[in-house]
């Protein structure tokens, strides 16, 4: 054991996105040594694709004219249809307008104001000449407001980059091409991570007095989703296996309304913003029939449901992967589009060979982004477990509830970043150095065992296939645990996982799985990911209400009276499922009411209740 | 009839140096709207789980999946096979330090670089989180943006002459990255100061203009321009410094 190298600094940041580079950025502020470790080169992170935009309630736009904090927590409670901790939302939104404004300063390029003028449904905008030259928004789904501040096409790549930026400037370790596999603890206190290296395949340990999951979310869990190949969920699963860290509402999970098909990269919700609209297969314009107010712009959770809805009623696309909707932005015009919009273009050109100037875009929900997490509390500090932080997609701090509005997400890894990035550095020089040596051997040891386990058993025939039980897994997820979702099928996704959990312990590797083979690699991390689509599938079952993202067709209204609440999964050592227990969701200012927008909203029309097919065409 | 398309991959692996650097041919079946991001992963699935490659985005957006198709420097990803011919190559991109197969170190190169040339805004300003933003023309920030769109792929160096040759040189990411903070009046760096960054043979004067750069960025940044507009700059700069230097001597 004593031949692996053991690395010591105060905190050590697993994720090397937006959120986990902010708090990195603050704690080194504070005088502390941190590392930083990630998958990938840091800008490669999946922050980096994020072309949206963020939400800051700076109120420069004409049609943000009047926003303000307040208006901003409003639509982020109803868009979390009531599941977010109201103390975070609030902190939240009043801290985006701050952080916006010093990712200006330390270089993002936001897209300012001008005097252009422009035609927004139908509408004339008038910019309002005092304002040029301040950062400018967008329009996104759920806002009152025009909120989405945003650079062109590229908004999270240009956080990330000037973000990293910082990083380098201010000399942060970072070490890419490494995967942490295991968090070191002694089940009350963490103590840093083993980590296996993504070049040479050899083992690490990280220790540090305090240590931060900013690993980004599970969208891969799912076969079809827009997410990057390397949103896998590891970081939760680290936490998850500590038998003590809880996973807040992993059954809330985000679908997109627009996946382009068949390769599920994402078109930005921009392209609605901005003024696309959504097509049936008889090129009606169909969302106004469901959702008169805000049409194509209710909460995604909500686009998502009527997309489905809309083609279950058979006013689907057909194509040879499964019924879709057509996404218009022909409209917007051809200049809007290849600077506003280059990204969608060059994404329709690219895969699909299509020009959305000239042509229709096929687009389906996909899952997108997940609200659940590793639970911690406002400071970002886990459930459980001292000195163990969480932020970004991999956290459930709780701002989003049961669904994120677009743009909150950016904001939250920023947001989070400076407010959790704080804590840890408070918390870190309250900490005095604590290098356990035979715990963390101990630790080296198991996870080297577990991967001379594999190896030893290696090219022998037999045994699972890792990418076979890996597809199951996606395959059971997608089908049972989707938009839609009823008792029986969820059931049967638990079983099947359950199943598929009890199988993996029987991977047997195709090749030698030498040094950093990737399939070794697949292979380590397999029983931690069915594991999350276990929390996921329970998670979904238990829950006998609908809320945002979560809709039980068998239990089809929200139920404040029994499940006002978050799910909580733990993995005790040893056990074949989740234990999920609840505790109760922070009210502090807006008591639950109607969204606005949605099915059981007093101003949905009625249109989606009756046949759709009274629709004119 | 769907096509049996070959593909030739390079393959090596620096944890076994006694075996040799080769090429494998591996076959399969063309399926429709087929990228190279779903053979690779098909081959590794289905074939040979020890290939070794990068994927993230699997969208054009990340710059992870540089690699040589057929001789060109390109995004796996977004390459179509339709546009293939029957028998294709696949070779890691060159200058970077390999990693294993069509594996290469553009991370750790881009880092460099970055350092290289400070690529961060420089100033004395102090952020005032109760301050509105300052203003900048849209015009500008479009313009910043236009570079800063690079995602660091690495095609541009790897298809470059004098990259090739001579690895110290930053080329033309490295000096579209400087054009970036050149063009924003955040950055409080004068002429002078960037000349001693990239005033050199190591920086835009290493630059032999062949343009294989401009023909390879996948996300068409004007790397012609960009290099041109650096070049004037630098050696307008680099003029006034050699008029002032004797001056200051005296
Ligand atoms: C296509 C797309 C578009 C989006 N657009 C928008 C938008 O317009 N607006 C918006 O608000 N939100 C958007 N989102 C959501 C938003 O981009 C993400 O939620 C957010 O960027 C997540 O940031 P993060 O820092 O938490 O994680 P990430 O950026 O995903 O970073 C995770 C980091 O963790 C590292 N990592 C993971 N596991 C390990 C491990 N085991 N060991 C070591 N390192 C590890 C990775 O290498 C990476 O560096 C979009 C999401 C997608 C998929
Ligand atoms: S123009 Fe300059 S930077 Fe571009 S490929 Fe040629 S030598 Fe390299
Ligand atoms: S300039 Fe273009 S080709 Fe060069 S690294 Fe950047 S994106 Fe790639
Ligand atoms: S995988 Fe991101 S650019 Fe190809």
């Amino acid at each position: 054991m004593r031949d692996h190298e053991v690395l010591v600094t105060d905190v050590l940041v697993i994720g090397a996105g937006l959120a986990g580079e902010r708090a990195a950025i603050e704690a080194a502020l504070a005088g502390l040594n941190v590392t930083i470790l990630s998958l990938v080169p840091p800008r490669r992170s999946h922050s980096s694709a994020a072309q949206g935009g963020m939400q800051a309630s700076l109120g420069n736009t004409a049609m943000g004219k009047g926003d303000s904090p307040d208006i901003h927590f409003v639509d982020t409670v109803k868009g979390s249809d009531w599941g977010c901790d109201q103390d975070v939302a609030r902190l939240f939104v009043e801290t985006a307008p701050v952080a916006v404004r010093e990712m200006a300063h330390w270089g993002v390029p936001w897209t300012r104001v001008t005097l252009e003028k422009r035609v927004y449904d139908g509408k004339v905008i008038e910019e309002d000449p005092a304002k040029v030259g301040l950062i400018a928004a967008r329009n996104f789904g759920g806002t009152a407001k025009w909120r989405t501040c945003y650079t062109a096409d590229g908004t999270g790549h240009t956080l990330l980059y000037t973000m990293d930026s910082v990083v380098l400037k201010l000399g942060v370790t970072v070490h890419d091409r490494v995967e942490a596999i295991r968090l070191i603890h002694d089940g009350e206190q963490c103590f840093g991570a083993v980590v296996r290296c993504l070049r040479t395949g050899a083992l690490r340990a990280y220790v540090a007095r305090t240590t931060v999951i900013a690993s980004g979310g599970y969208g891969r869990l799912y076969g079809a989703s827009t997410n990057a190949v390397i949103n896998e969920g590891s970081g939760m699963a680290l936490a998850l296996d500590t038998g003590v860290v809880p996973l807040g509402n992993m059954e809330a999970v985000q679908f997109h309304p627009t996946g382009i098909v068949p390769s599920w990269i994402l078109i930005t919700e921009g392209a609605r913003g901005d003024g696309g609209y959504l097509l049936d297969k008889n090129l009606h314009r169909f969302m106004p029939d469901y959702e008169p107010v805000k049409k194509e712009l209710a909460s995604r959770d909500v686009v998502s449901r009527r997309i489905m809805q809309h083609i279950r009623a058979g006013y689907g696309v057909d194509s040879p992967y499964g019924p879709h909707v057509w996404l218009d932005i022909r409209h917007l015009g051809e200049r809007h589009i290849r600077t506003n919009l280059r990204e969608i273009a060059a994404i329709c050109q690219n895969f699909n060979g299509i020009d959305p100037v000239h042509d229709l875009i096929p687009v389906r929900p996909t899952q997108h982004y997940s609200m659940g997490g590793v639970r911690t509390n406002i400071h970002g500090q886990a459930y459980g477990m001292y000195n163990l932080f969480a932020l970004g997609e991999a956290a459930c701090w709780d701002l989003h509830g049961f669904n994120r509005l677009g743009g909150n997400s950016l904001a939250e890894t920023v947001v989070a970043g400076k407010i959790v990035g704080a804590a840890i550095a408070r918390q870190t020089k309250e900490t005095s150095p604590d290098v356990r040596w035979p715990l963390v051997y101990e630790h080296l040891a198991e996870e080297s065992a577990r991967i001379e386990r594999l190896r030893a058993r290696a090219v022998r025939p037999g045994g699972e296939n890792v990418y076979a039980l890996r597809h199951e897994m996606e395959q059971i997820l997608s089908e049972n645990v989707g938009i839609f979702r009823t008792e029986g099928p969820l059931v049967e996704a638990c079983d099947k996982l359950r199943e598929l959990h009890r199988r993996a312990q029987d991977i047997r590797l195709r090749g030698e799985g030498r040094g950093a083979d990737p399939e070794l690699g697949a292979a380590l991390r397999l029983p931690g990911m069915i594991r999350l689509a276990l929390c996921i599938a329970k998670g979904a079952l238990e829950r006998k209400e609908s809320r945002g993202s979560h809709y039980r067709e068998d239990y089809p209204k929200r139920d404040d009276v029994n499940w006002l609440k978050r799910t909580l999964a733990y993995w005790p050592a040893g056990a074949d499922e989740p234990e999920l227990r609840y505790e109760p969701v922070k009210i502090t200012e807006l008591p639950p009411g109607d969204r606005g927008y949605g099915e059981s909203s007093s101003f949905a029309a009625t249109a989606g209740r009756q046949d759709a097919g009274a629709n004119p065409s | 009839m769907a096509r049996e398309l070959t593909f030739r991959i390079f393959r090596f692996n620096p944890d076994q140096p006694d075996v040799k650097p080769r090429l494998q041919d591996y076959r399969l079946t063309e399926e429709p709207g087929m990228t190279l991001f779903v053979v690779l992963n098909k081959l590794r699935e289905e074939q040979d789980p020890s290939l070794r490659f990068d994927f993230v985005c699997r969208a054009a957006i990340c710059g992870s999946c540089g690699m040589l198709v057929n001789g060109r420097p390109t995004l796996a990803c977004k390459t179509l096979t339709k546009d293939l011919p029957a028998v294709t190559t696949l070779m890691p991109l060159p200058v970077f330090k390999l990693l294993g197969d069509l594996s290469v170190d553009t991370g750790v190169w881009f880092r460099e670089m970055s350092l290289r040339t400070e690529a961060w805004i420089h100033t004395d300003q102090v952020f005032d989180p109760n301050a509105e933003e300052e203003r900048m023309d849209n015009a500008v920030a479009l313009q910043i943006y236009e570079a800063e769109r690079c995602i660091e792929c690495g095609c541009c160096i790897g298809g470059c002459a004098t990259a090739n040759i001579k690895p110290e040189f930053i080329g033309a990411a490295g000096v579209n990255r400087v054009a970036r903070f050149m063009l924003d009046p955040r950055d409080k760096r004068s002429d002078a100061e960037y000349f001693e960054v990239v005033g050199t043979e190591e920086g835009v004067f290493g630059c032999v203009g062949l343009m294989a750069c401009d023909d390879n960025c996948p996300v068409g940044i004007p790397l012609r321009d960009q290099l041109a507009y650096v070049r004037r700059k630098m050696a307008a700069a680099g003029w006034k410094l050699r008029r002032r230097a004797p001056a200051a001597r005296a």
